[in-house]
């Protein structure tokens, strides 16, 4: 039975890809695809997404890593489900609300945008690394006073690294929906892949669309990935096996 | 308010319809581990497609059946969206049922269909509207996506006043979109409280 289903499930799999493939043939995004122009355009807009996206999220990862770990700090630790609470609640608004926000007050192109994006995406990172460090076992961190640690080593050494598998899965989330919201800054003048999807939908050139979904649905697969390897990069041993 | 209805039209169609799959689904593949995987994995991926990019590679399939635009792309995507929150929830949940207490129902005598109703389900709802509480939230912030395919709701006052750089247009989207989705994420974590059995509630009590 449930072999069965593998199997139906794969020749699903092959199905779809070749329908796609066709479909793909018969718009004409192959025909698009091989005039230098149009390429060269697509490419543009390409660097362009990838450069909003790598600006936004690496303010973000900052940002959120800061905000995270102040928030745990002995001192400000009675904050800590204030902040949480904040930050659950703005992960509530829709990100074309933020982007249609900061254009209203920064006006249009490329800095509303980045803004946007980077208010958007340090949500998940905060979030993640407060749980995270949070939820470090109270002994381990005894542990690491007991040993005559620092403040700052035990931060580096054990809550940090402890903490590390669940800041990468927030760091993921921040990514993939910051590709995602990167297309949608078209609309406020930033460029980008989403400037091929939003022309595609507007003049029902279905070529134009695909070439515009497709790169930005491959760039959040990918980046996804990449989170997987940087998470058996980072993570350590240790944790890695306790799962 | 025609905008608001419309707009809670589409995700509780689009909830509706999630569930009706997703449940049955993550009931399902508790069972068979090998195909959990996939399912799962599944779902991952059509969760890392961008909502727009989405939109986008819909468009062109469903143009086929003269449904290209509109609610039917919209509802579809917001169905596909719900399937990792919903699934992956029913199944940890079931999952995470005491095995002793899965043996002490057995022993009873319950047959399998029996054993997921009475015992399986109820431990495992509380988690299971955590689940469509979280497609819940996601999707209205979708849904003012998809303005941008013509499906209406909220989304239009925030697309209506980047088009004409109203910002008080915008500002009125954005809040009531904002609000609609805190004013369910309640409703459903109300309701998540009222669907915990009574026993359950009692032993938290007392472990506390």
């Amino acid at each position: 039975m449930t072999g069965l289903l593998i199997k139906i499930y794969r020749f699903l799999l092959i199905v779809i890809i070749l329908v796609a493939g066709v479909a793909i043939e018969r718009t004409g995004l192959v025909e698009l695809l091989s005039d230098p122009y149009e390429r060269q355009v697509i490419v543009e807009l390409f660097w362009q997404h990838l450069y909003i996206v790598l600006v936004s999220i690496s303010i973000a990862t900052i940002a959120g890593l800061t905000v995270g770990i102040v928030f745990t700090r002995q001192r400000f630790r009675k904050y800590a489900g204030v902040c949480m609470y904040i930050v659950g609640l703005g992960q509530t608004i829709p990100s074309l609300a933020v982007l249609a926000l900061a254009m209203s007050f920064l006006g249009i192109g490329l800095k509303p945008a980045i803004f946007a994006l980077t208010i958007y995406s340090v949500l998940p990172v905060a979030r993640n690394t407060l749980a995270g460090i949070t939820a470090v076992p109270a002994e381990l961190i005894e542990a690491g006073k007991g040993m005559g640690m620092p403040p700052l080593r035990i931060l580096l050494e054990v809550e940090l690294p402890n903490a590390m598998k669940v800041i990468l899965v927030g760091f993921r989330v921040a990514l993939v929906i910051n590709i995602g919201t990167a297309a949608l800054s078209y609309l406020i003048g930033a460029g980008g892949l989403g400037d091929l999807i939003f022309t595609g939908i507007s003049l029902m050139q279905t070529e134009k669309l695909l070439a515009g979904a497709i790169p930005i649905t491959l760039l959040a697969l990918v980046a996804d990935f990449l989170c997987e390897l940087l998470s058996v990069a980072l993570v350590s041993k240790g944790l890695r096996l306790s799962d | 308010m025609f905008l608001y209805w419309e707009h809670i039209w589409i995700v509780g169609l689009a909830l509706l319809i999630a569930s009706v799959i997703g449940v049955p689904l993550g009931i399902y593949i508790t069972g068979h581990d090998q195909v959990a995987t996939r399912v799962l994995n599944s779902a991952t991926v059509l969760m890392t497609i961008p909502s727009i990019a989405l939109f986008g590679l819909m468009l062109p399939i469903l143009a086929l059946f003269n449904m290209g635009l509109g609610k039917v792309p919209a509802v579809i995507a917001l169905v596909l969206y719900s399937q990792l929150p919903i699934i992956r929830n029913t199944y940890t949940a079931i999952k995470n049922v005491p095995p002793e207490l899965v043996d002490a129902a057995k022993g009873m005598g319950m047959d399998r269909w029996k054993l997921l109703r009475e015992v399986e389900i109820p431990l495992a709802i509380p988690v299971i509207i955590a689940g469509l509480r979280t497609a819940a939230v996601m999707n209205i912030g979708i849904a003012a996506i998809a303005v941008y395919i013509g499906s209406g709701g909220l989304g239009v006052y925030i697309e209506q006043g980047i088009a004409r750089v109203y910002p008080e247009m915008i500002l009125s989207g954005a809040i009531l979109v904002s609000l609609l989705a805190i004013i369910v994420d309640g409703l459903m974590a109300l309701l998540e409280r009222m669907a915990t059995p009574a026993g359950i509630k009692l032993q938290r009590t007392l472990a506390r």
